[in-house]
């Protein structure tokens, strides 16, 4: 079936088979490896990418159900060859070792920020409860998205990331 | 490939859901937000001949009030209700949006649906014990036209409804508004299903509970209403020892399954420590905020 999206801002149309998950078309078919595959089942939260400006774990949507929406993936954070101050923040308060969970907890992290400027540790710890770290047991991971939180992107950086629309009913 | 080959058509109205069910047969399955459907074909438990997505049938998005009934289409995302400030859902159904917290996490609620969750029926549903509190009524579109099924006919066991294979939910109707509510769980992991959940509503007329509705999740096949322990609270003062001894009557009117996670004892523990708690947050005069911060 061919699909047609948005990836990054740039369009991209495929002929996949209906099976395919979003997470290996990313992957497989577009090359964007930034977004890592884990458990399949919505419990690791390393697949986590933007659908339409909201973060939701690839490994659950078909790629087919991408079809005519927009998805971001962490390639996209950073812009121009400048870092998003979650990419920063990592990097400052050593917030990933292996790496594995890094773009999911970044993702979630962008989203975060773009829709409550300074969280609290509790309201950082409660976004990121879907996703795993085997590794750094989540301090630094917490200190990585507080550190983003208190160097937000300038003004001509913040223009390139237009903060999406909050659904309300 | 993860799932095993399926056909995948695309509806764009709910006849037109009815109508590919209809013709596909028994093996096909309607996908909403895949957000319990796509795992179990990850896992190959499902192995669904067709799909039939219904993420392009907008009319299906919204939240509606009606007189004393909040009418949900089924395409509405968990987050939609969750982020709800709007008067039509805090009068008498603020518990909607605190209790949306449990459900999974926060991409997870971006995608899954409330008549996703209501037609895969599972036990722990948060959606599914919050049908049973508020009477909800299951719309459904069907091969006979539109039907209205109440919530206390539409689950018949675990993971199984009324529901006929050319069957969509189209609507969830929440009825009975009450002043006070809360929901509660405890799970090892936030996110994670619960080991037991416990939601509660009622009202306070003139020092006492009025219209008190007690529902428990994930103890048995269904999501399981106490009326006993109802009974007992009705009528009585909202206070700690009214929640205390509900609590006792409820977890020993029910007989809960035992896994992996826990034994019929415990089980039965939780459960008593649960209703306590939910009434006591309900009643509470902040509920969102203790609700908010309910994070282990």
């Amino acid at each position: 079936m061919q699909v047609t999206m948005t990836v990054n801002g740039e369009n991209v149309t495929a002929d996949v088979e209906p099976r395919l998950l979003l997470v290996h078309f990313i992957r497989d078919h577009l090359g964007l490896t930034g977004t890592h595959w884990g458990c399949d089942t919505s419990n690791c939260g390393t697949c986590v990418l933007w659908l339409d400006e909201v973060p939701v774990k690839s490994c659950t949507v078909l790629a087919v159900m991408a079809d005519g929406h927009r998805v971001r993936t962490v390639e996209d954070l950073e812009r121009d060859g400048r870092l998003d101050p979650v990419q920063q923040g990592f990097i400052q308060e050593h917030g990933l070792q292996c790496g594995f969970c890094t773009p999911g907890m970044m993702m979630t992290a962008r989203w975060l920020l773009d829709h409550e400027p300074d969280p609290d540790e509790t309201r950082i710890r409660e976004a990121i409860s879907g996703q795993i770290c085997r590794c750094t047991g989540y301090e630094n991971i917490v200190r990585a998205i507080r550190w983003a939180s208190a160097h937000p992107a300038d003004e001509e950086q913040a223009a390139a990331h237009p903060v999406a629309e909050e659904v309300t009913a | 490939m993860k799932p095993a080959p399926f056909e995948y058509y695309r509806a764009y109205a709910p006849a037109e859901v009815v109508e590919l069910l209809t013709g596909l047969g028994d093996e096909a399955k309607v996908l909403a937000g895949g957000q319990s459907l796509v795992p179990m074909m990850n896992f190959r438990l499902a192995h669904p001949a067709a799909l039939v997505d219904i993420n392009a049938i907008a009319e299906l998005d919204y939240v509606r009030r009606e007189g004393d009934s909040l009418r949900i289409g089924a395409l509405t995302r968990h987050r939609t209700l969750e982020l709800s400030r709007a008067p039509e859902v805090q009068d008498g159904f603020s518990l909607l949006p605190r209790a949306a917290r449990w459900i999974g996490h926060y991409p997870i609620r971006s995608r899954g649906t409330v008549g996703g969750s209501i037609a895969h029926a599972d036990p722990a549903a948060e959606w599914c014990l919050l049908a049973r509190l508020y009477d909800a009524d299951v719309v459904v579109l069907g091969g006979q036209g539109t039907r209205v099924v109440p919530s206390a006919d539409w689950f018949t066991g675990f993971l199984s409804t009324v529901a006929a294979t050319n069957d969509v939910v189209t609507e969830v109707r929440f009825n009975r508004p009450r002043a006070f509510g809360a929901l509660t769980e405890y799970a090892r992991r936030r996110g994670d299903f619960a080991i037991a959940a416990a939601a509660v509503a009622f009202d306070v007329v003139d020092g006492r509970c009025r219209d008190v509705s007690i529902v428990l999740g994930a103890v048995a096949g269904e999501p399981l209403r106490v009326t006993e322990a109802e009974a007992l609270v009705e009528g009585a003062e909202p206070a700690a020892p009214t929640w205390a001894a509900a609590a006792r009557i409820a977890a020993a009117a029910i007989r809960p399954n035992a896994d992996t996670y826990g034994g019929e004892r415990y089980r039965r523990h939780l459960v008593d420590t649960l209703i306590q708690r939910a009434f006591a947050e309900a009643f509470a005069s902040d509920a969102s905020v203790s609700a908010a911060s309910g994070i282990r």
